[in-house]
């Protein structure tokens, strides 16, 4: 080829096009690239600058009596024992309520109703759950308890956030199971071993580690959640473990004490923040590394 | 691979086996016969469960649909179509309309996407094109973190920390630019609060980013390699390639992921209810203050009393927000199917 068309013929003016559209295309290349750093830079800067706040408002008014004192009236020195201990009862109910129903929910789709028309409708429908405004369930619940109970409680607030759990552990159990190899499940079943054993004690054993992913990102996931606990379980300035009665939760405190005009109320709603973003966060990274070191077994 | 395939063979002997067993055991008698029948009432017993599970599933969604409309009906057959058409919000005089909500929610929802997609899109190319592979975990978790981090910190940081820096480096120079410019000065002008429309637009595009940008990178890298290889080999760069291979291999599943972070976008509250500014009014200014529908019902239903007109109106903004989100996520479903699917 290079020798049927010599350099010499080709006219000079497309060679000076071709070089320079070589030029623009590499330009656009680079300008795309540059682009791309900048835009990770953006979503990296405003995840620092959330930190970087929280950390610095956090800790400038953070105490040991948050753990110890109960929330109190502005002036008089209070704490968040209480709200956290609200939080923990209705997120540790609400997952220890929602957890075994999406487990289930995920064994059904990924164990009984893989192709099925009826396992379809149920994995759109949980898919839409995963998705749908948390706010919109916490109005079905004050609907389907809170009126009917008579008034606001914390096991409206549990039911909520069991709700919210469902879909996330769903996902994560269906995911994990369908990965698990086909020849285990005949290999159980081949031993005459029941379905459901084969499901209990091989393709639960085989998905632990993913499914314990779901639960724990589930946890991340309720132990901020707000929204929906306005209307369920309201939120109580005292000491309150009654489920049957409004009970406080981190969450909603931070939410009235960050919409008060009080100095020491809003110092303290940082505190608050920092405390659960860094459960929130730390609890994602577990759960990561738990999910990580599964593909090494292979 | 080979371990794969040695895998099935076992399987096969071990059927082969069992069947064996199978066989051997139905002349046994009566004890394995009624090992097996509690075996399959077993089974039956545990299908029914996880049946009944999925049900519950299905059961809750039909429940929330069902639960907000009867909440809202008594709006809905006190305003009729007035309650989609009217703009009014009046506690006291007990008029209320969806007009300014639903508004804002679609506004904010929009400008969300429009600031976040093409962030996505950069952090997308950058982690599946151009970080070395050792990076490209760490920052894929750290801006999926961004998804994690509650919606409430979101508003206290927004309202205390982004709204000023709005209200001060933001707003005043973008006036100053568009001051003579017709239709701009409308669209950026008004008092610079610091909150409102654009301030919301833009903590949810912040929250958003993760889900359209980690739905990017994962259909980005499915894309088959030898695809990929065959555009490098006639001379494409790297911005070709993505243009030219991978956005059209993967552009219904990009729309998906879109759809997904618009879906979540519409029902976000707690950090849009600190930075909206609830005012029950229509700006042609992005920078003004105004709601959404999720910010109304957090913020008005505390001075809704049980079986009050003001509840109910709050039951039927649920109930619309419900409908569009439904739509936007059953869209974004199906076009993430195939993907799901694999």
């Amino acid at each position: 080829m290079a020798d049927a068309v010599p350099t010499a013929t080709v006219p000079r003016p497309m060679r000076q096009a071709n070089s320079a559209l070589g030029r623009r295309r590499k330009r656009i290349d680079r300008v795309v690239s540059v682009f791309a750093y900048v835009s990770t830079a953006i979503g990296l800067f405003f995840l620092a600058w959330l930190l970087v706040t929280l950390f610095g408002r956090g800790f400038a008014a953070f105490n040991l009596s948050v753990f110890t004192l109960s929330t109190a009236p502005p002036g008089s020195n209070g704490g968040l024992l209480n709200a956290m201990v609200g939080t923990l009862i209705q997120t540790a109910l609400g997952t220890a309520i929602g957890a075994p129903i999406g487990l289930l929910v995920g064994t059904y789709l990924a164990e009984y109703a893989r192709n099925t028309w009826l396992g379809n409708v149920v994995r759109f429908v949980s898919d839409i759950l995963l998705s749908a405004p948390s706010i919109l369930i916490g109005l079905f619940v004050y609907q389907l308890i809170v009126i009917n109970t008579g008034g606001f409680s914390g096991w409206a607030g549990v039911a909520a956030l069991a709700i919210i759990v469902i879909p996330v552990v769903v996902r994560t159990t269906e995911d994990m199971l369908r990965l698990i190899p086909d020849t285990l499940r005949e290999a159980a079943i081949g031993l005459g071993s029941p379905k459901w054993v084969m499901i209990r004690f091989v393709c639960y054993r085989a998905a632990m580690q993913g499914i314990i992913t779901g639960v724990l990102l589930a946890i991340a996931r309720i132990a901020g959640e707000t929204a929906p606990l306005l209307f369920t379980s309201l939120g109580n300035l005292n000491w309150s473990t009654n489920l049957n009665e409004a009970m406080p939760s981190l969450p909603i405190t931070i939410y009235q004490y960050a919409a008060s005009p009080y100095d020491d109320w809003i110092a303290l709603a940082w505190v608050g923040a920092l405390i659960i973003t860094i459960a929130v966060l730390a609890l994602n990274i577990l759960a990561r590394y738990v999910i990580r070191t599964e593909p090494s077994k292979k | 691979m080979g371990m794969r395939r040695g895998g099935v063979g076992v399987g096969i002997v071990m059927q082969q086996a069992a069947s064996a067993a199978v066989l051997g055991s139905q002349g046994a008698g009566g004890r394995a016969r009624r090992a097996r029948k509690s075996t399959r009432l077993g089974d039956q017993i545990f299908e029914a469960i996880v049946t009944g599970a999925g049900l519950l599933v299905l059961s809750l969604l039909g429940g929330i649909i069902v639960l907000l409309f009867i909440g809202g009906w008594p709006a809905f057959r006190e305003f009729g179509f007035d309650f989609f058409a009217s703009t009014e919000w009046d506690s006291v005089r007990e008029k209320f309309g969806a007009v300014i909500s639903v508004y804002g929610t679609l506004v904010t929802s929009i400008m969300a996407i429009v600031f976040a997609v093409p962030v996505a899109f950069g952090v997308a190319y950058f982690l599946t094109e151009l970080a070395p592979e050792w990076l490209k975990r760490p920052i894929g978790i750290a801006i999926e973190l961004l998804a994690a981090v509650p919606s409430i910190i979101y508003g206290m940081w927004g309202l205390f920390v982004l709204a000023p820096v709005i209200a001060t480096y933001v707003q005043p120079p973008i006036q100053d630019l568009t001051m003579d410019i017709p239709i701009l000065q409308d669209l950026f002008g008004g008092p610079a609060f610091g909150i409102g429309i654009f301030t919301a637009a833009l903590i949810l595009a912040i929250m958003i980013l993760p889900f359209i940008a980690a739905t990017m990178r994962d259909v980005f890298m499915q894309v088959p390699a030898i695809y990929k290889e065959s555009a490098y080999g006639l001379g494409a760069t790297k911005w070709e390639v993505v243009r030219n291979v991978v956005i059209p291999y993967t552009s219904s599943s990009v729309v998906g992921g879109i759809m997904l972070g618009l879906g979540r976008a519409l029902g976000e509250t707690m950090a849009v209810t600190f930075v909206i500014g609830n005012a029950n009014a229509i700006s042609p200014s992005v920078f003004a203050t105004g709601n959404t529908i999720a910010s109304v019902i957090a913020l008005e239903f505390p001075e809704a009393l049980q079986g009050s007109l003001k509840l109910s109106s709050l039951l039927a903004l649920g109930f619309i927000l419900f409908v569009i989100s439904f739509i936007v996520l059953a869209a974004s479903r199906f076009m993430l199917r195939p993907r799901l699917a694999k």
